[in-house]
């Protein structure tokens, strides 16, 4: 499988102050297209920096990150904005859905960027949360929903505008355990059926396995030997 | 326009917020539609260009203090001058002091001054012809359900006739139409033959309170006054004479500064509904920093960010205007139904509408600068960690 994700000699170092505080430390990972790979670690072992980054949400303070084979990490904000939207989706532990929008107008967000129609924007909402399995749900807004089918909402969002990359930042650490199972399972589908690319964050070991590969992340540094499939560089 | 839904779910978030806010831009602005209104009558009578080549003279001292009526000739005479004519102020009532109305006491020839007054040439004649004959405006006679051939009996507060009376009783004899609306406050006024007033009152007969004097060629106006001023200098009733819309300025300006006390007031109004709606839409921003930062993950860009929100503050002000506007032009046209012209008010047009807005816009751009500033200025990581 061709590489989607490569990092080199990547650090994120946050100034609080006159506190210096470096999250990541030299990470080199590769990422293959195609993959579903769990970040596990401690609390501020740099799992969510690590994500950020490679969504395009932060910049790097050293190292390089190519997505696709495009440099993201020199991408002004404009660009960089552009550049999410087309590439990355993204499902978050909290589902950050807009709370006065209907499940349909929440999955429509990211296409108001793009010059499709309103009738092709409701169709191509439609399709997502059919494929996230709420096509009844479509005009509930979220607090008429479960947290689980919330975070499904996030997930047709996240997939709308057919992205390469899915990035999930703790998509299960606000669900019981059969919501987390259906979320999850919903990732793998979309890994397997339609290939996506999927990085997720978790601390639970049992989503960590519904992941083709899992990497370990300590004190800002990916650690050797703790993936199954090893795709450490 | 796809956006709209985001800016109207973002107004309908805290409802009742919105609700209350809302409330207070339309009774800004309502207040802005009357006082408006009332500045706007003032104005349009100070300003008509109805009246470019007509010149008032009054008494330097006063215009209060009164003229002999033998300038008359000499200002006929002044080389410019087409026509003259005089009036004197009456200040009658009409049955309760409270039906105050101007009303004067003029010359025969004096409507022929007011062209833009529009009278049957018949009531003009009838007016010259009867010795007790009076003229009055449309909107006067619709609130007094006055015709022609009534009788209407004014009681002075300045001058009681020469028997001791105190009744005057006029013959309605002709109604005049004012087509420029602006100008509609002059259709509240009441004129009455000056052979009959100077006959029949107990002093000051012989002289005139002001004269009005037609100019052939408005461009000389000023040279015209100086020439009439001229008459009278270094006497004992030496004269100002002006174009009629300075005078009108002047005479506006002798009871207030209308510009002044309106713009005061508004200012006031909205120096308070900049820092009500300024707090209301910080409130509304900073609740909703982690929504904005999901839009800027999803792909708006920081500009995007700021548009919505200042969107959003426009909105708000131009709901609350429109609302405050009509709501002001309801008002206005329920009280001019009632009292006529006795308030001075103009109908809340277009031009009070496009202030309005205009001033919406503006208050809504202010108001949400600094909320959308922070927007645009949101860090997503940070947004989302809630930091």
């Amino acid at each position: 499988m061709s590489t989607l994700v490569e990092i080199r000699n990547l650090s994120k170092v946050y100034v609080r102050g006159s506190e210096r505080l470096e999250v990541l430390h030299h990470v080199d990972l590769d990422i293959a297209q195609g993959d579903f790979l769990a970040l596990m670690g401690p609390s501020g072992s740099g799992k969510t920096t690590l994500l950020n980054l490679i969504g395009g949400l932060d910049s790097p303070t050293e190292g390089t990150i190519a997505v696709g084979g495009k440099h993201i990490e020199s991408l002004g904000e404009g660009e960089l904005a552009r550049w999410r939207a087309s590439n990355v989706g993204f499902v978050f532990q909290f589902y950050n859905l807009l709370p006065m929008l209907s499940a349909r107008r929440n999955v429509e967000l990211p296409l108001l960027l793009t010059k499709l129609s309103g009738a092709e924007r409701r169709r191509n909402a439609a399709i997502a949360l059919e494929l996230v399995g709420l096509k009844d749900r479509a005009e509930h807004k979220p607090g008429e929903l479960s947290g689980g089918q919330q975070q499904r909402v996030a997930i047709a969002r996240a997939i709308v505008s057919d992205p390469t990359l899915l990035v999930c930042d703790e998509p299960t650490g606000d669900l019981d355990r059969q919501s987390a199972a259906d979320v999850l399972t919903l990732l793998g589908q979309l890994n397997r059926e339609h290939g996506k690319t999927i990085i997720m964050v978790t601390h639970d070991p049992k989503a960590a396995e519904f992941a083709r590969h899992t990497l370990h992340l300590d004190k800002g540094t990916l650690v050797e030997g703790s993936a199954r499939t090893a795709t450490l560089s | 326009m796809k956006y709209l839904h985001l800016v109207w779910a973002a107004l309908l978030r805290r409802k009742a917020r919105t609700l209350f806010t809302l409330l207070s831009v339309l009774a800004a602005f309502l207040l802005f539609g009357l006082l408006d209104s009332v500045h706007s009558a003032f104005g349009a009578a100070a300003q008509s260009v109805a009246g470019v080549d007509r010149l008032v003279t009054v008494s330097k001292v006063s215009f209060t203090l009164s003229l002999p009526k033998s300038l008359l000739a000499r200002i006929q005479a002044v080389p410019g001058v087409s026509e003259v004519s005089y009036a004197n102020w009456f200040g009658g009532v009409y049955q309760d002091p409270k039906n105050f109305f101007p009303n004067e006491a003029v010359a025969a020839n004096f409507l022929s001054l007011y062209p833009e007054w529009q009278m049957p040439e018949a009531q003009r004649r009838a007016f010259r012809e009867t010795r007790t004959g009076a003229v009055v405006g449309a909107s006067l006679a619709r609130q007094f359900h006055w015709k022609i051939g009534d009788k209407i009996p004014l009681q002075a507060t300045i001058f009681p006739q020469k028997d001791g009376g105190n009744t005057w009783t006029l013959d309605l004899v002709g109604i005049y139409h004012v087509s420029d609306r602006r100008l509609a406050s002059q259709e509240g006024l009441l004129f009455f033959n000056w052979d009959y007033f100077d006959e029949a009152r107990q002093f000051g007969n012989g002289n005139v309170g002001w004269y009005i004097s037609r100019v052939a060629d408005p461009k000389q106006a000023d040279r015209v006054a100086q020439a009439i001023d001229a008459l009278s200098f270094d006497s004992d009733h030496e004269t100002k004479t002006q174009s009629e819309q300075a005078f009108n300025v002047a005479f506006v300006s002798q009871f207030a500064d209308i510009g002044l006390i309106v713009g005061a007031i508004m200012g006031a109004v909205f120096f308070t509904l900049v820092l009500l709606t300024g707090n209301t839409m910080a409130h509304a921003v900073r609740e909703r920093i982690p929504e904005l930062a999901i839009l800027k993950t999803v792909g708006f860009s920081s500009r995007s960010v700021l548009a919505l929100v200042l969107t959003e503050a426009v909105a708000l002000l131009l709901l609350g205007a429109a609302a405050g506007l009509v709501l002001s032009g309801l008002v206005v046209g329920a009280v001019r139904a009632k009292l006529g012209t006795a308030v001075p008010l103009s109908p809340v047009g277009l031009e009070i509408w496009l202030q309005g807005l205009a001033l919406a816009v503006l208050v809504g751009l202010i108001v949400g600068a600094l909320p959308a500033l922070r927007g645009m200025r949101l860090r997503i990581v940070d947004a989302l960690a809630g930091r």
